[in-house]
């Protein structure tokens, strides 16, 4: 029991951030159908400036506030520079641009930083914390914690406020959208800023836990992609349950089954979603818009 | 015809080229093949910085046996394919006497027949046993292997009387090496590996592992492996409260572990070169000289803390000016024979005695077996 309870405690850690990388994966996707491949590079940035911010000697407050507007620059720039030229092209060579991005970020990352790990503190604490003989970290309560005010935050944002209305709009239907008179082009940087900041501050949570380094970004990107199909591709509730489920499945499958298929386990999850629910475990049953 | 003319010139003044060098005794030649960028780069670039920094001292002090040393290297970016080209190309187009490198074993492993074939000595800078055993004639290696790793630690867990242990690797080369030599070494030392679990190379969370390993039930805990994943594993150990002595491998031997690990490094214990801990020696001990006179050369050179990859490339260069000395001659069959008759050379690794069935020369004694205490390194007696 103690030993499910660890499993499960590790399991929704993780899982919490592949649930934030799979709900930027689903904003972008929203906004433009395109799968944003470069997702887990911010996910690097986030951690990889708070590091070196920290370093330079900044509270740790004011590096995360900082590094958070590092990757959403970052997300800007890559919809204004890289995304938004090629507008006209199809949805396939947008995602095509986006693996570009996000091998030249990593190369970036190495040049601008080094290819080690680094540390990072932790927010309040090291001791952990004994829940029923399994221990947790402080840490992993700040992931879960911060993880479902953000999930909170991005609801009321889509469901209360215009400019969220406006980007569900955009998501639904495009044409419709643009002759109601909502800005698509603006909508759609704006889903690339959300989406980064979404991917940084999952990556500032979990460094304390994971350390980080230039290449983080490439396991929990596609951890996160998984967590998105699984949880059907553009749906954000989906996305959420998506990443948790899949943190537990590895931790479980590592822990009862064996350690050397932890990985394989996210991976055969997409195969069976895609094989037997083409539009995920929660996506809609409708038939494709035409 | 013009162009044969041309032709005839320039292998004119090619031939006037080499006689004139030859009057002045040519350098000899040292080729290497080196991984100084690339995912191995951390190994390959102090080892490369260790040969420029080396061949530069020797020849302003006036060469080897009345000859310059000549340095040809290239960087193989820890591809085995293009160490295969590069050493192709140190053997036939730059007609070197004797390679040092392969900082990998992949790309070690990748040279070794051509080495073998062209009759060229190599003393490789890779790790694994693989290298020397079975011994090839033509090739060396200077770093201790995972084998003689895992049996400091089994005889310092022997010693301890643990009989019981858990095991978790890594799944990289290096991970995967050693757990096979650990797993073939251990009932020698009448220990049992009662849990044996592996994690993935990118692995952020190892608690599920670790948890099966705690029920296991076992004494002490061994984690072969390289990288980040150990220090994963380390604040993951401690997080789960396991309180059993946790082993490391010569692999994450660097300061770097320690920072990354923090506070949860405190008790580790680990099998590092004397390197390492070169000021902790006592004066009594040979090897005291050698690396405290090796780190402060390179820390001064290169403003940055010294590691025992590079140290590798130093036994690497210094084996071979050894043997010249030795052999008086670039003759390449008698200068292998020389590099073979290594005895009681003091290096970083240790005091190398190779012979024709040993084509390292080390010992246990090569290794020392460390704690980390207050966030450094202390010497366990």
């Amino acid at each position: 029991m103690t030993e499910l309870l660890q499993f499960v405690f590790s399991g929704l850690t993780v899982g919490a951030v592949y649930a934030l990388v799979a709900l930027g994966f689903s904003i972008i996707y929203n906004a433009s159908h395109v799968i944003n491949f470069a997702q887990g590079e911010f996910v690097m940035i986030g951690g990889m400036t708070t590091v070196s911010l920290m370093s330079l000697g900044l509270p740790m407050p004011a590096a995360i506030a900082l590094a958070i507007l590092v990757g959403v620059a970052v997300g800007l720039a890559l919809e204004k520079f890289a995304v938004e030229p090629a507008r006209n092209a199809s949805v396939t060579a947008l995602i095509i641009i986006t693996i570009g991005a996000s091998i030249t970020l990593r190369g970036l990352a190495q040049i601008v930083w080094d290819k080690n790990a680094h540390p990072m503190p932790p927010f309040s604490g090291d001791e952990p914390i004994v829940i029923a003989g399994a221990t947790i970290l402080p840490q992993s309560l700040w992931v879960l914690g911060a993880a479902l005010v953000i999930v909170v935050a991005l609801r009321w944002f889509f469901n209360g406020t215009l400019l969220g209305k406006a980007m569900q709009a955009v998501a639904v239907n495009r044409t419709a959208a643009r002759l109601v008179g909502i800005p698509v082009q603006s909508m759609l940087l704006l889903s690339f800023g959300l989406s980064a900041m979404l991917g940084a501050a999952a990556g500032i949570l979990i460094a304390p836990i994971t350390l980080t380094a230039y290449d983080v970004g490439i396991m929990i990107g596609l951890k996160g992609f998984a967590a998105a199909i699984l949880g059907g591709l553009g749906n954000g509730a989906g996305a959420v349950a998506g990443g948790l489920l899949l943190g537990v499945a590895e931790a479980l499958g590592a822990g009862y089954i064996s350690s050397a298929y932890k990985d394989a386990i996210a991976f055969v999850a997409i195969l069976l979603v895609l094989f037997f629910m083409p539009r995920g475990l929660f996506g809609a049953g409708s038939a494709e818009r035409v | 015809m013009r162009k044969f003319l041309l032709l005839a010139g320039a292998s004119f003044a090619l031939a006037l080229g080499a006689g004139a060098a030859g009057a002045a005794e040519p350098p000899i030649k040292i080729g290497a093949f080196l991984s100084a960028t690339g995912a191995a780069a951390f190994l390959g670039d102090p080892e490369l910085k260790t040969l420029e920094m080396y061949v530069e001292e020797i020849n302003k002090s006036g060469g080897v046996i009345g000859r310059k040393l000549e340095l040809v290297a290239y960087d193989d970016g820890g591809d085995a394919e293009k160490a295969r080209t590069f050493a192709k190309r140190l053997i036939e187009q730059d007609q070197v006497d004797v390679i040092v490198g392969g900082t990998t074993t992949g790309t070690t492993m990748a040279v070794v027949p051509l080495v073998e074939q062209a009759r060229v000595p190599l003393v490789s800078l890779a790790g694994a046993v693989v290298i020397i055993e079975p011994v090839k004639k033509w090739v060396f290696k200077t770093p201790h292997t995972d084998r003689m790793a895992c049996e400091k630690i089994f005889t310092d867990m022997k010693a301890r009387g643990f009989t019981k242990i858990g095991m978790i690797s890594g799944s990289g080369g290096f991970d995967k090496s050693m757990r096979q030599e650990c797993l073939g070494v251990a009932k020698n030392f009448g220990i049992t590996i009662a849990a044996d679990e592996t994690y993935g190379a990118s692995d952020t969370d190892m608690t599920a592992q670790l948890t099966k390993i705690r029920n296991a039930q076992v004494q002490a805990v061994v984690n072969p492996g390289f990288g980040q994943g150990p220090a994963i594993v380390t604040k993951n150990y401690r997080q789960l409260g396991m309180t059993m002595p946790l082993y490391q491998s010569h692999g994450v031997a660097s300061k770097q572990f320690i920072e990354l690990a923090g506070a949860a490094a405190e008790g580790v214990r680990l099998p590092a070169a004397a390197l390492l801990v070169a000021e902790l020696l006592p004066d009594s001990d040979k090897q005291k000289p050698v690396v405290v006179g090796y780190k402060k050369a390179y820390e001064a050179r290169y403003k940055t803390e010294v590691s025992t990859f590079g140290g590798h490339a130093y036994d690497g260069l210094f084996i071979v000016v050894d043997a010249l000395k030795r052999a008086k001659t670039t003759d390449k069959e008698k200068l292998r024979t020389a590099i073979e008759e290594t005895k009681g050379y003091i290096g970083t690794a240790g005091v190398v005695n190779m012979s024709a069935k040993d084509h390292m020369g080390l010992d246990l004694t090569a290794f020392r077996m460390l704690e980390i205490k207050n966030g450094d390194w202390t010497l366990v007696q």
